[in-house]
């Protein structure tokens, strides 16, 4: 019980997201058992595993939606337990979901301040501020690769990978320390992929911590610093890129046997991945 | 500028205005996003990254690289994605049609009774608009106003208070059926169609029980000799005259009213929160609108304006007769909105479309009536009319998911 091992790293200071022994129980069913695992500022963390895996749970717990049963969950070295989603924003975690939470009736700039507009005014007059609002919109899909929207576009105008960007944009815009990104699970087309990694990739580029859950092994590989393999709720593998390549990862999702025969392999290998 | 949105599915190749096939040539990478996006879009700040390869996916056979959308073209279309354009289009023809059979319509006379008979049905049209974008019905306006018009007479004719403390208390009273409305819908999760339709049948019945245990009639009147009531019928039963033609103050309310629901609807962030309840309930929770507080808030105000439509009748006729059926009954309204065209899903909709709307209805109902004709052909009417902006709200709809709007 008390070996949980510090990961490397924290002498300066300590991971942005750290879980240790998390556990997270649906009935007798362990969602996710005494998973531990850190997510640092400025990576990439591409969260892999089968449906059932844990993923899903893993997500919603980062983002609020649901609490963990057993173990910790800290952010910035402070352990933390959200009640809402709300919480774990204004903590600073955003997640984009797989729904993404866009209104699609509503125009671009109207979703992407949605719940914190800014205004003009007081009271009585208080109105909203749309040169700002629409000149802050564009410039923030251009800083995540989509350059030149027309703010006053419906949302849904938007191309579902744009739509991405536009959660995506509006996390760093509101000053986000970590990012959730549950990928969608229908299949993206190239252009939406690549739509998304540059969001991703200019989010971390700001420093942000990012937890990727994908179902795409080339994908993750392609984007990723490390690689988290769940596999029945618990740690199948935390991997680096320099120790795994493409067709490994591909090779590792294929199936839980060969997963576990794999990961064991590997810590054979690497001795320090076993404590994990 | 519209062209982004153009044809990246196949639902949205089905757009009204021409998209000429030859223009795509299916491309799959473009360089030049000005040039995707067109228009105004070119001379925002990411003009700082000039030349860059903007990968999109669109069907090459949907490609329509849309360089740039003539300026005509693109209000033809901006106009037709508009959802008060169906009531529009529906009051000319009616004006016309009417006009044309009978020219009465267009006298000084005849414009006060159609204007007088709208102001009625758009204030509460604008209130159930806002209630109906935020995806939410209320069925219980129309027996608010005469509820709370009974309140108030029977305060002042009764109890003997003078009038503007009898009016405040109704319109307290009217508030609380507003909050209890909302707060049942809010935390009870009913559909508020069914949880107004409750209170409906509560105000209905004990507004008429009431009145003749506490009135012995089911009429109240003799009010105007109460002290204030000179002031309370300057605000709300005016009059002006102009030729034949009496116009009452309530047109002046009507006006106020949908002018203040423009306004908040589009400039203000409560309009922003309405828009997002009903338009995605669940991502407007998740990025922290105050949802709960929006909705309540709406009924409120859809109680405030039956209160308002209850005094304005109550000054008008001096009294308040506890049978009348509702005034207007709330279906009326959700009709006026629907003509208006929000939708009835939530998320979208107008509050200038439900006062056309209310203008429609009025112009129909008046129309019928000058021209002589059974009375009884109106609710057909009505009823074609509500089934032709049900089609070409679906048809707004579509056009919205493509045209820029604000």
């Amino acid at each position: 019980m008390s070996t949980v091992l510090p990961p490397e790293g924290t002498a300066a200071r300590p991971p942005l997201l750290e879980l240790r022994r998390l556990t997270v129980r649906y009935g007798n069913v362990d969602a996710l058992s005494r998973l531990n695992a850190t997510f640092a500022a400025g990576e990439i963390t591409c969260v892999l595993g089968e449906n059932g895996s844990g993923k899903s749970t893993l997500v919603s717990v980062l983002s609020g939606l649901q609490r963990h049963d057993d173990g910790q969950l800290l952010l910035a070295g402070e352990p933390v337990r959200f009640r809402s989603p709300r919480q774990a924003r204004t903590a600073g975690i955003a997640t984009v979901w797989q729904d993404l939470a866009v209104a699609p009736l509503l125009s671009v700039w109207r979703n992407f301040f949605l719940g914190a507009e800014p205004t003009l005014g007081a009271w009585p007059l208080r109105r909203l501020d749309l040169d700002t609002a629409r000149e802050v919109t564009v410039r923030s899909m251009a800083r995540v690769g989509v350059p030149g929207v027309d703010p006053d576009a419906p949302a849904s105008a938007l191309q579902a990978g744009e739509r991405q960007s536009l959660a995506i944009a509006r996390a760093l815009h509101f000053g986000a320390r970590a990012l959730v990104l549950d990928e969608p699970t229908t299949p993206m087309t190239m252009a939406r992929q690549t739509l998304f990694g540059q969001a991703v990739l200019a989010a971390r580029a700001q420093g942000l911590a990012i937890v990727l859950v994908t179902n795409n092994p080339r994908y993750a590989h392609l984007i990723g610093d490390r690689f988290l393999l769940l596999a029945g709720g618990q740690v199948a593998g935390n991997l680096t890129r320099d120790d795994v390549d493409a067709d490994m990862l591909t090779a590792l999702m294929a199936g839980g046997e060969e997963l576990s025969t794999l990961t064991a392999t590997l810590t054979a290998l690497h001795p320090e991945l076993g404590e994990r | 500028m519209t062209g982004f949105g153009g044809g990246s599915t196949p639902e949205r190749g089905h757009l009204p205005t021409s998209r000429t096939p030859l223009q795509h040539a299916g491309p799959i990478v473009e360089t030049g996003h000005s040039a995707r996006r067109g228009g105004p879009a070119a001379d925002v700040p990411s003009a700082d990254l000039p030349g860059r390869p903007v990968i999109t996916d669109r069907v090459p056979s949907f490609g329509a690289a849309q360089t740039e959308v003539p300026r005509g073209r693109r209000t033809v279309r901006r106009a037709l994605a508009r959802p008060s354009l169906p009531a529009l289009v529906g009051l000319v023809l009616a004006l016309g049609v009417f006009a044309a059979h009978d020219p009465a319509m267009l006298t000084w006379g005849g414009m006060a009774t159609v204007l007088d008979s709208a102001a009625l049905l758009g204030i509460g049209g604008v209130a159930v608009a806002l209630l109906l974008i935020a995806g939410q019905f209320d069925l219980s306006i129309g027996v608010v106003a005469v509820a709370s018009s009974l309140v108030t007479a029977l305060l002042i004719g009764n109890a003997g208070w003078s009038v503007w403390p009898a009016l405040l208390a109704s319109l307290v009273a009217a508030l609380a059926v507003g909050v209890v409305n909302g707060v049942l819908v809010v935390n009870t999760g009913l559909p508020s169609f069914l949880v107004t339709l409750a209170t409906y049948l509560i105000l209905q019945g004990t507004a008429q029980a009431g009145t003749h245990a506490l009135a012995g009639s089911a009429r109240v009147a003799g009010l105007d000799h109460a002290p204030g009531w000179a002031s309370a019928a300057a605000v709300f039963g005016a009059t002006h005259q102009v030729g034949e033609g009496r116009f009452r103050v309530s047109l002046l309310w009507w006006v106020g009213v949908t002018a203040l629901g423009a306004w908040v609807l589009w400039r203000t962030r409560f309009g922003n929160a309405v828009f997002a309840s009903g338009g995605a309930r669940r991502a407007a929770r998740e990025l922290g609108v105050p949802v709960r507080r929006t909705t309540v808030a709406l009924f409120c105000l859809t109680a405030t304006a039956g209160w308002l439509l209850g005094t304005l009748s109550l000054v008008r006729l001096d009294g308040v007769q506890a049978t009348t059926p509702g005034l207007i009954s709330a279906v009326d309204f959700i009709v006026v909105a629907v003509i208006g065209g929000c939708l009835l899903t939530g998320g979208f909709g107008s509050i200038i479309g439900a006062s056309l709307g209310a203008l429609l209805y009025a112009v129909s109902r008046e129309g019928i009536a000058l021209a002589g004709w059974d009375q009884r052909w109106f609710q057909a009417l009505l009823g074609v009319l509500l089934l032709m902006a049900l089609l070409a709200n679906g048809q707004v709809r579509r056009r919205l998911k493509a045209v820029p709007r604000s």
